[in-house]
């Protein structure tokens, strides 16, 4: 073989060799797709509309900082309005048809349960932002979840009431999903706390008028506090309805508040109230040594900057969701489903905005007491509870 | 044989079978598998209820309770008395049935927007109580249901459904269009036009829209027990008073007084959420309006509309 | 016991008075073209959060009242309009599924233009409860039955007493005979519709202060008062004002005594129980059907 034709082979063996190392480059160069669906309009749009939100941004923000594992971000997100059915179709067609890498979503309970089926047959990680402690428990394989459990916010409230010597308390619940799971776990760890449920009430979703329910809980002379497990409109109704008539016992919300919009709602009428709360609420006061003050600080100020809106701690879910999945994704180098799935299970002492997680193959949870700090609204604001 | 082919019974059976053997060619995933699987259980409650609307001329306002109860029916006896689901289906299917005709009666002396109100408030209370009482429903969460199992296979993946649901289509379109064809069919027209008037001519009208109503209330049930063990799971949200202002939707918009519109609306309105999703935020403004904007310039609905195009024009 | 009876009392009358407003907007559009418009329940929406916005905006609170009850106005003129008049001659099934559209547009707008929270209206005159033998009254309560039987004594004077209002009572009675006694039907359907714009905006910013208002308050309101219209009668106006008083009595009333759960179940069934007993409701007309 002459110097030419063997140039000429070298110089064919490169250029294929180039092509090879473009398309493999351009392969890495594929976004890591991340499929979410929340109840961004319908009944639970208080949650899914922050969450929503939230997602985008930090999409957005991951992107501009690179990405990654040299990656952008897509977000592939649908609305699925609080509806299970719709939400186990569009979970279907994140699965099957946009194909994506994890899923984080299911603003509601029923919505999460609904998909989880679909997601360990597919075998793809997925973190719910689902409030109830069903989700976790039992543990299945690949599904996780970032907000506390209303088990936890009950044993939380109950702490709080045993150190203000309080055993004797009437619910007020109202007929949502939240509500009722919520009710149903606080009468199950009640007894643990020595707690004793002498009145218990409950009053519809729409209804805008619950002094009839909390003139019964009045009359009864044995209830020291009231707890309110409720979401959405009610609690603020009940919480004015409260004062209106005069009771002056202490009376506890569930973190289905926990936002200013519920101060702004109830008004006067909310100062004195107590509920467990993501320490989100009061960034701006929490000590300067506590660890979670510069995450929550920081997703404060992003969030509010670019939506002037005011923070909700549900927004907070999806921003815990996303960076774990992120962070898992970094710890393995992989988008394979099965590694990062694996290290989601090890992750430890990541700080997020619920609280700090600690995974492992027995909790999807992570989260623990501390989590949750009990708060107080005084001078419409929110005041830590030492 | 092609004046046959041309009849709505021959032709358009053989059209809409067609369309079913031919559709896989186009589900290239799990995902339009499902849409198309919702759409065909869609449109096994539209042919139904377009009987109601459309041929015997009652408004329902509440049938998505019905669909509930079936789901609901056999999920509480599969999960909660531990019967296999290929007999809880049929019994739910049954006591539903049942339900209506006791329901029925009083019911249907109503007219017009009192009936409408009427069954607006038999769907709110079957949605409530589904919600309440946890105990056997799961509350608002709702439940899980197992899968169908025949001969101890259960019931799986999105292929099986499909063809089982492209059948039983087949089959409720067969029917209605049979019924409508027959002398009740005719009774039941009649009826339509005058109530008064099919009366003086010895129609039994009270019979002839129970069993309508009946009809139309069992075939919501089986599609609802169907689809609660395809899913796997069903919540009280499936009987709301919304849920059931989407099936009238699908039937107007298809075209009343027509089963393959039935069928036509089911498919538009089911996918078309699907297709707006890139819309994001406007989706429900888009949706309205693709409401609005159907109904004012075709108010015959789709399928008679389009029909109409097709019809030769009338000789002087 | 008589003291929660008489706050379960105050609480029916108050829901009840909302209630009649909203079926009385129903009625007036069904008596001109036999419509249910079921878009009704997004005017109550679109008066209450209009005026949060305006008064976010700066407006003194009687300022953006008036100005939301303008704007809900149009809104209905402009569904009427574009939308109903449009589909002149098509059957009332079809007019429906036109309103229900126009319902969801509505409140697709409205999630855009404002967003998907709840809102709160300062009570017109304080939050100071008022105790009146045992039970303890709201002031805004007090504005809602005042405002509300003022609103139905100016009704009752316009369709009574004036010329215009004459005519649309004639339009519902017989539409080709008012047509021929010289009557613009398409007038009295628009003036209707205006109407009901008019009324429903009032009721949504009379309840906001109690019960406050969001985006998709529309969808339990205007069935609640779709309901109550027809419990009464649809197109009495007497009828709707009695339905929605009655419904809104039951609804307390059985939360208080009986469940709170199963409150709408309580009412609806009595609903149907006295439809089935009145098929014309309780005040409507029992109409002649034409062969």
């Amino acid at each position: 073989m002459n110097f030419r034709s063997g140039l000429a082979v070298v110089g064919r063996l490169v250029a294929i060799g180039a092509l090879a190392f473009a398309a493999h480059a351009q392969a890495q160069k594929e976004p890591i797709k991340i499929g979410a669906f929340v109840s961004a309009t319908g009944p639970a749009a208080f949650l899914g509309d922050p969450e929503q939100k939230t997602l985008e941004l930090y999409v957005e923000k991951i992107n501009a900082g690179g990405g990654v594992l040299g990656r952008r971000l897509k977000l592939i997100s649908y609305d699925s309005a609080g509806d299970a059915e719709k939400a186990r179709t569009f979970v279907k067609r994140l699965i099957e048809e946009d194909k994506v890498d994890a899923i984080v979503g299911g603003s509601t309970t029923g919505e999460t349960m609904a998909v989880i089926p679909l997601v360990e047959q597919a075998q793809i990680p997925f973190i719910s932002l689902a409030g109830a402690v069903v989700v976790v428990e039992p543990v299945k394989k690949w599904v996780f979840k970032t907000p506390a459990t209303d088990r936890m916010a009950c044993e939380k409230i109950f702490q709080d009431m045993n150190a203000r010597k309080i055993s004797k308390i009437g619910l007020i619940t109202g007929s949502g999903a939240f509500d009722k799971s919520m009710r149903a776990q606080c009468m199950q760890v009640a007894p643990k706390y020595g707690i004793d449920i002498v009145g218990d009430e409950t009053y519809g979703a729409q209804d805008t008028d619950m002094t009839a329910q909390l003139t019964k809980l009045r009359q009864n002379a044995q209830v020291q506090a009231v707890l309110n497990c409720g979401f959405g409109a009610g609690p603020a109704i009940v919480t004015k309805n409260f004062r209106q008539i005069g009771m002056s016992v202490p009376l506890y919300q569930s973190h289905g508040v926990a936002s200013k919009e519920f101060i702004k709602l109830a008004g006067d009428a909310a100062n004195g109230v107590r509920l467990p709360a993501a320490a989100l609420l009061v960034a701006d006061t929490l000590p300067a040594n506590d660890p979670q003050k510069h995450v929550v600080l920081d997703y404060l100020h992003a969030y509010e900057a670019r939506y002037h809106q005011d923070v909700s701690t549900f927004g907070g879910h999806a921003y815990d969701g996303l960076m774990l999945i992120v962070q898992a994704m970094k710890q393995a180098g992989t988008t394979d489903d099965a590694k990062v799935r694996d290290a989601l299970e090890q992750i430890h002492g990541f700080m997020g905005i619920d609280g700090e997680f600690n995974f492992s193959p027995t909790d999807h949870m992570g989260l623990t007491l501390a989590a949750f700090r009990m708060l107080e609204i005084q001078n419409g604001n929110w005041t830590l509870v030492k | 044989m092609l004046a046959r082919l041309g009849a709505a019974r021959g032709g358009g059976l053989l059209a809409l079978a067609l369309a079913v053997a031919l559709l896989p060619l186009a589900l290239v995933n799990q995902y339009l598998y499902d849409v198309a699987i919702l759409v065909g259980l869609n449109a096994i409650v539209c042919v139904g209820l377009n009987l109601l609307i459309g041929y015997a001329g009652q408004i329902s306002l509440g049938h998505a309770g019905f669909f509930a109860l079936g789901g609901y029916g056999s999920a509480i006896l599969c999960v909660r008395y531990g019967w296999p689901p290929l007999s809880a289906l049929p019994a739910s299917i049954a006591s539903v049935t049942l339900l209506a005709f006791l329901v029925g009666r009083p019911i249907l002396r109503l007219k017009g927007h009192y009936l409408a109100m009427a069954t607006l408030g038999l769907g709110v209370i079957i949605t409530v109580v589904l919600a309440t009482e946890d105990r056997f429903t799961g509350g608002p969460d709702g439940m899980s249901v197992p899968p169908l199992a025949l001969f101890g296979h259960a019931l799986r993946g999105e292929r099986v459904w499909y063809w089982m649901v492209g059948a039983l289509l087949l089959a409720c379109v067969w029917f209605a269009l049979n019924l409508v064809e027959s002398p009740r069919g005719r009774a039941l027209r009649a009826l339509h036009g005058s109530e008064v008037a099919a009366e003086m001519i010895g129609i039994d009208s009270a019979r002839h829209k129970l069993v309508v109503f009946v009809l139309s209330a069992g075939l919501a049930a089986a599609a609802g027990a169907l689809t609660a063990h395809y899913s796997g799971f069903i919540t009280p949200s499936q009987g709301s008073f919304l849920r059931s202002i989407e099936l009238v939707t699908m039937v107007v918009f298809g075209g009343m007084a027509s089963t393959f519109g039935a069928v036509v609306g089911a498919a538009v309105l089911t996918t078309l959420p699907q297709l707006l999703t890139p819309l994001k935020d406007y989706e429900m403004v888009v949706f309205g309006a693709v409401m609005m904007f159907t109904m004012i310039f075709m108010p015959r609905g789709i399928v008679p509309t389009l029909a109409g195009l097709f019809r030769p024009k009338a000789r002087p | 016991m008589s003291a929660q009876l008489l706050q379960f009392l105050f609480a029916g009358l108050t829901a009840g008075a909302i209630y009649a407003l909203v079926a009385l907007g129903f009625s007036i559009i069904y008596n001109s073209s036999q419509v249910i418009n079921f878009a009704q329940g997004e005017f109550v929406m679109i008066g209450g959060m209009a005026t949060v916005s305006l008064l976010h905006l700066g407006l003194p609170l009687p300022l953006a009242a008036l100005a939301a009850v303008a704007v809900t106005t149009l809104v209905a003129l402009a569904l009427d309009k574009l939308a109903v008049e449009r589909a002149h001659g098509a059957s009332i099934v079809t007019l429906i599924i036109i309103t229900i559209g126009a319902s969801i547009l509505l409140r697709g707008l409205a999630s855009l233009v404002w967003d998907k929270n709840i809102h709160a209206l300062p009570a017109f005159s304080g939050d100071k409860p008022i105790a009146l033998g045992g039970a303890t009254l709201l002031p805004q309560s007090l504005w809602v039955l005042g405002v509300s039987l003022a609103v139905l004594a100016a009704l009752w004077w316009f369709f009574n007493r004036t010329l215009y209002g004459k005519a649309m009572l004639a339009t519902s009675h017989n539409r080709l005979a008012a047509q021929l006694a010289g009557i613009s039907v398409r007038r009295v359907l628009l003036v209707s519709f205006g109407l009901s714009g008019a009324l429903g905006a009032l009721a949504g910013i009379l309840i906001a202060p109690i019960t406050f208002t969001a985006w998709d308050v529309g969808v339990m309101l205007g069935l609640k008062g779709f309901a109550a219209a027809i419990l009464g009668g649809l197109g009495s106006g007497p009828g709707a004002v009695l339905g929605g008083l009655l419904l809104g009595l039951t609804e307390a009333l059985a939360a208080g005594y009986v469940s709170s759960a199963y409150k709408d179940v309580i009412a609806f069934v009595i609903i149907l129980a006295v439809l089935v007993l009145m098929p014309g409701g309780l005040l409507g007309r029992r109409a002649a059907e034409r062969v």
